[in-house]
């Protein structure tokens, strides 16, 4: 009796997934390189085609987010696509996109002067199907807006990111996930001279319909590693 | 109808553009040349340099002997064309039907056009003085075929008009190089003291042909008007530029809209079938009060695709003020380029930056915050890291030089340096800490140097 429980609530639970527009990985799908991250979403597979948020509290917060999203976009870019940053005032440097393994010249940097812009830009450039990835630098987002830019990935299937850095009005949004990347110290085995290799400490917040965590990574050998093994927090079952 | 030609010969066709455009060559015998072989032959000469004997064909050592300080200047091969080319589209003020009549004469269909300027005299007479104006050196002659009126262009004494009909009697008198004839016709024309036209004119069809072959009589029949001669007019290029007059003064938004849909149909539809696309297009729209409001859009890669041009447009209508209403509206594209055909794909195509609709997105991102916020770069070979990129200037710009991932880059760079306090334990040694905005930091790691002054900087 339990069993055939449990059963119906994993259909149940499939078909609201469904509903929602996680579709059922059919075959192997395709790995977007976190390793055991992946576990934390909805049937094990990173979402693409939706919108993700990171949230940067201070600046080398933000300095962390663009290297951790860099290590995402070389898989999403990988078959040959293009990807648009947009922002207002961007200090990321290209080339240094090339050690996380992206082409920077396949990257179109749009920089505005008004953080509306960044927001109708965006919401273009998702609707545009040629694009791998559009990156959005922004201060802050209503749930509207977030609404709008979701509507926008659900017909193209392009993946979005957001990237906040005003935190004090952090409300609500349709994002399929929210994270907060932050740096951490490199080590090295010994008393090696230099630096070593960058790692972050991955905070998911939320994710919708799946579990969030905390996570250490490492960037090693051209692909996120990750450190030790997850503390899975308790499911929050809030909307949004 | 009865056909009526005009030719024109100009003399001194490459030699007096030359002056017109130097007219420190006005007044001295100059030359164009070109080396063959070991020497330099005269290719064209002006007239104060033909005055004094020197011609086509003569070699430029030659020519100084008679014309000690003559001015030699190099042979355009392709000039006189272009030149002819540009005059005969000049001249379709005159008649719609010119071709070009290598190497030095242009021939105008003038059937029909003469007594719009007031009769043949002074129809004639406009396009000779006009020409004369412009600084060319012309004869012109009107006649019933092209070949008589080439004929008496070139060797004409008495009259450049010959009447309908008279054209026979006029060529009696001419020697037989009117009948542009070749070389080796002609030298054998004179050494059998045929020196006239009127010599051989009587002689029987097929005793010609045995001597001067079928060339001989097809030129001779031309000039005569027994055969046909067809011309290859020009043909002018067509501006890319649609009108729309309105009945009634628009002044609403979705006037508009459909004003420029119906524009772009029809100069898409033209640009489509030549196979060409547009890469900025301007709309005026003419005001009832007399003013002009213009817009323009700008494409990164040519484009005949309605529903992206009419995109481009709509985020500029806003922009259109209508005031008491707009009664004109044209469409004009300064600038097309060929389309790259494009292929239909059997499978979904590589996504990239020669989609498609990236260009078109970009082109919809230009038009609203403008083409200067859309940046891409390229890798440069400096070493400091501000110099290591440079500005691609389109989509499908590429380099030589590959990114290079040999040293660490920092993921940030500031626009503005800030200041830093450093203190090192000793001068030229690595830094223990450095104080950021009044916050100490101690230094843990360090590797290598990014920028250094050996750049001059």
């Amino acid at each position: 009796m339990p069993d055939t429980k449990k059963q119906i609530i994993s259909q149940l639970q499939e078909q609201i997934l469904l509903l929602q527009g996680f579709k059922t990985p059919i075959g192997s799908a395709e790995s977007i390189g976190l390793g055991e991250i992946e576990a934390a979403f909805p049937n094990g597979v990173f979402p693409v085609g939706t919108i993700h948020e990171f949230l940067s509290e201070e600046v080398e917060h933000a300095a962390a987010s663009g290297g951790f999203i860099a290590g995402l976009l070389a898989i999403l870019m990988q078959n040959g696509g293009a990807c648009l940053w947009i922002g207002t005032d961007r200090k990321l440097f290209p080339p240094a996109l090339k050690a996380f393994g992206v082409e920077p010249d396949r990257i179109i940097f749009i920089d505005v002067k008004r953080e509306r812009d960044v927001l109708w830009a965006m919401e273009e450039a998702l609707k545009c199907e040629g694009l791998a990835a559009v990156v959005g630098e922004l201060r802050e987002i209503t749930f509207a807006q977030s609404r709008r830019l979701q509507l926008a990935v659900e017909q193209s299937k392009v993946t979005g990111f957001v990237l906040r850095n005003d935190l004090r009005k952090l409300t609500s949004t349709t994002c399929v996930a929210r994270w907060k990347i932050s740096p951490l110290p490199s080590e090295l085995e010994g008393d090696m001279p230099g630096v070593g290799f960058p790692r972050w400490n991955v905070e998911l917040l939320k994710v919708r319909n799946g579990s969030p965590g905390v996570f250490q990574l490492v960037w090693s050998a051209g692909g996120f590693v990750l450190i030790n093994k997850p503390i899975l927090q308790t499911q929050s079952r809030k909307a949004g | 109808m009865q056909k009526r030609f005009v030719t024109i010969w100009f003399r001194y066709l490459l030699t007096d553009w030359l002056a017109v455009k130097r007219p420190a060559l006005q007044n001295i015998p100059f030359v164009f040349a070109v080396k063959d072989h070991s020497r330099l032959i005269i290719t064209a000469a002006n007239k104060l340099a033909e005055a004094q004997g020197v011609t086509c064909g003569m070699a430029v050592a030659d020519a100084k002997a008679i014309i000690i300080d003559l001015h030699v200047i190099d042979d355009m091969p392709e000039k006189a064309a272009k030149l002819l080319k540009a005059l005969g589209e000049w001249c379709i003020r005159y008649t719609p039907i010119i071709a070009v009549d290598l190497p030095d004469g242009l021939i105008l269909d003038v059937s029909g056009c003469a007594h719009l300027w007031g009769g043949e005299r002074a129809y004639l007479k406009e396009i000779v003085i006009r020409l004369k104006s412009k600084g060319y050196d012309v004869r012109a002659a009107m006649a019933d075929t092209v070949g008589a009126a080439w004929a008496i262009s070139r060797f004409g004494q008495v009259t450049p008009i010959i009447e309908t009909n008279e054209h026979t009697t006029a060529l009696l008198s001419l020697p037989p190089a009117a009948l542009r004839l070749e070389p080796a016709i002609l030298q054998r024309l004179r050494k059998l003291g045929l020196t006239s036209i009127n010599s051989f004119i009587s002689m029987p069809r097929s005793v010609l042909r045995r001597r001067f072959g079928d060339s001989f009589l097809l030129r001779l029949g031309q000039a005569l008007g027994l055969e046909d001669e067809p011309i290859i007019p020009l043909r002018p290029i067509q501006p890319y530029e649609e009108r729309l007059p309105c009945l009634e003064p628009i002044c609403t938004a979705t006037g508009i809209e459909i004003a420029i849909n119906k524009l772009l149909e029809v100069l898409c539809q033209r640009l489509k079938q030549e196979g060409k696309g547009l890469r900025t297009a301007i709309l005026k729209c003419y005001r009832i009060d007399g003013k002009i409001v213009a817009v323009d859009i700008g494409t990164n890669r040519a484009s005949y695709h309605i529903p992206h041009l009419f995109k481009l447009f709509e985020l500029k209508i806003a922009t259109i003020e209508p005031a008491l209403g707009i009664e004109l509206f044209t469409l004009e594209a300064p600038k097309v380029e060929d389309v790259d055909p494009v292929q239909e794909a059997l499978w979904a195509g590589k996504p990239g930056l020669d989609d498609l609709n990236i260009a078109e997105l970009l082109d919809r991102l230009a038009g609203k915050v403008g083409a200067g916020a859309i940046h891409r770069y390229l890798p440069d070979e400096h070493y400091w890291p501000e110099r290591s990129v440079k500005l691609a200037h389109s989509l499908q710009q590429k380099t030589a030089i590959n990114w290079s991932n040999d040293k660490p880059r920092p993921t940030q760079l500031l626009a503005k340096p800030e200041l830093i306090e450093v203190t090192a334990p000793i001068p030229d040694y690595p830094p223990m800490l450095f104080i950021y905005k009044g916050i100490r930091h101690q230094i843990k790691k360090r590797m290598g140097r990014s920028a250094s002054n050996g750049n001059g900087g």
